[in-house]
């Protein structure tokens, strides 16, 4: 009897030393690389950042200007796209379509798409619309963030919808109001913070994607608003300069990455503190 | 008809019944809820529907307004005359039955919106207005619903801000709002405290000089209290219908009896 119950204990021990080395095994990793990149990135940080272009090689200083604003804008018009689309068909497949064979196939797909490589989706937009439309661009760039965006808002605003309680959505119908002004005005609204989390979520996915833009927005040197032109994008240039001969390329890379780090963790943050004053009220 | 109720004349004229159940099945999937139900509802009278759980008289109260319509799988067969048309009919426009036949449920369920856009919001559905008419609206909904000196000065708060009794009350004046014929109540104050679940009661007393009411209650005394008619189900059955007098002092049925008694249920 007692033996059984040391060999419990221990076997306890066991477990829970072993689970204590696998967290700090990846708690380790996630500081070291918080560690580098803000010491490198803080390093890389100044004024010029903000104001200079993407310098030419061989060229001193420079700055991440260009790279900053074209990332806005290609994320800006993804969200722009992916927004819409994500919710509408969050809705249909919350409200309309709980049990019909298309719902369940577009649920599918859905999955797929959210697990889908962004390398793929990159090539699909190359493929489709830099070949057709004969150049890369911001708008391509746009759209292939989108593309990985949708299936995010997509599932987040189906999961949110599914949490409103039944009683409130028959509660609407009761009055007699059709089905899209429950679903628009009654149980969206329910969920609205939720909803908003996860047009945020899925922003912050599609800020730090590369593969997606190299195929699609490219990359310019120079300070440009013209979407139908290739732009230069902080990933893009992450990727380019990281891997380049230049010291001060590579500062630059740094100091893109810690501004990406801390756009995705501003974002987090903004969503955490969205959901709080929900819970609050 | 044996189930018919009985008030002061032998057989009460048609613009005394607001709806006429007949021969109403009702099915889950393949399980029968409702079997053969035939009654009448009377105009602007608070019929009580009473029996142990499961018996049907929620499943009931929710062909009224077609509720059941929300889900594949649960139907209804047969008849039920509001109006002189067959409200379950394919062809009847289910949202226009629900403007008709109001619902309040037995939780509180306001709407994520301010207490104005609450009552608002069913109105708009089917009227046109002004802004001082919806105001007025607003104002007669609640005053009806008794709630109005409680929330004047915070119209423009959130629905889910007042207290339990309170959001029960704006469900109500929202269902009275879009001036309805029925109001269905589905346990309205089994989720209220006594002093809610009696200024509810008190309402009931209220609404039924100029709407038809029919309330589902776990409660005989509170059925006992409000109503003028009162149901009796078991199983998917209407046992016994009568005045709600008939059926607590001298019920016909044994089952009846039984039930009001407590022996079951």
């Amino acid at each position: 009897m007692m033996s059984l119950y040391t060999r419990r204990i221990w076997i306890n021990r066991i477990g829970i030393t072993l689970s204590m080395l696998a967290m700090s095994i990846g708690l380790i990793a996630l500081l070291w690389i918080l560690w580098t990149l803000f010491s490198r990135g803080f390093a890389a940080l100044s004024w010029d950042l903000f104001t200079q272009d993407t310098p030419a090689p061989g060229s001193e200083g420079g700055g991440l200007r260009n790279a900053i604003v074209g990332s806005g804008l290609i994320l800006f018009f993804s969200m722009l796209i992916s927004t819409p689309i994500g919710i509408l068909a969050g809705i249909y497949l919350a409200e309309y379509g709980r049990v019909s064979r298309f719902a369940s196939f577009t649920r599918f797909m859905t999955d797929i798409m959210l697990s889908a490589p962004s390398i793929v989706i990159g090539l699909f937009v190359y493929a489709l619309f830099v070949v057709t439309t004969g150049g890369f661009s911001g708008w391509a760039g746009s759209l292939a963030l989108a593309l990985i965006a949708i299936p995010v808002v997509v599932r987040t605003t189906e999961n949110m919808l599914k949490l409103v309680p039944t009683s409130l959505r028959e509660a609407a119908f009761a009055v007699g109001a059709p089905r899209w002004q429950v679903s628009l005005k009654v149980t969206l609204r329910a969920v609205k913070s939720g909803v908003v989390t996860g047009v945020l979520l899925a922003m912050a996915r599609i800020t730090g994607e590369t593969a997606p833009l190299l195929f699609t927005a490219l990359n310019n040197q120079f300070f440009s608003t013209n979407m139908s032109e290739p732009m230069g994008n902080l990933p893009v240039v992450i990727f380019q300069f990281a891997l380049s001969p230049y010291d001060n390329w590579v500062n630059l890379a740094w100091g893109g990455a810690l501004l990406i780090a801390l756009l995705v963790l501003a974002v987090n943050i903004g969503v955490r503190i969205v959901f709080r004053n929900k819970v609050k009220r | 008809m044996f189930n018919q109720p009985m008030p002061d004349q032998a057989m009460p004229p048609d613009e005394n019944i607001a709806l006429q159940v007949r021969n109403l099945d009702f099915f889950y999937g393949d399980f029968k809820g409702l079997n053969n139900v035939n009654l009448d509802v009377a105009n602007k009278k608070v019929t009580a529907f009473i029996g142990p759980s499961g018996c049907g008289k929620s499943t009931l109260l929710r062909t009224f307004n077609r509720m059941y319509d929300l889900y594949p799988g649960q139907r209804a067969e047969g008849q039920i005359i509001f109006h002189g048309k067959n409200l379950l009919d394919k062809s009847q426009d289910v949202n226009l039955v629900r403007a008709k036949i109001g619902m309040v449920f037995q939780k509180p369920t306001p709407f994520p919106m301010t207490i104005y856009e609450n009552i608002a919001f069913g109105v708009r559905l089917y009227e046109r207005m002004s802004k001082s008419a919806m105001d007025d609206r607003v104002e007669w909904a609640l005053n009806k619903a008794a709630l109005w000196g409680e929330v004047k000065d915070k119209l423009q708060q959130n629905g889910l801000s007042l207290s339990g009794g309170q959001q029960q009350r704006l469900c109500i004046a929202r269902a009275v709002a879009v001036k309805p014929d029925i109001v269905l109540l589905d346990e309205p104050t089994s989720a209220l405290d006594p002093i809610s679940t009696a200024k509810i009661e008190e309402l009931i007393n209220e609404l039924k000089s100029e709407y038809t009411i029919a309330i589902v209650t776990h409660n005989m005394q509170q059925a006992a209290r409000v109503s003028d008619f009162t149901a009796f189900m078991y199983l998917g059955e209407l046992i016994e219908f009568n005045e709600t007098g008939t059926i607590f002092m001298q019920p016909v049925k044994k089952q009846t009896e039984d039930y009001i008694t407590g022996r079951f249920g």
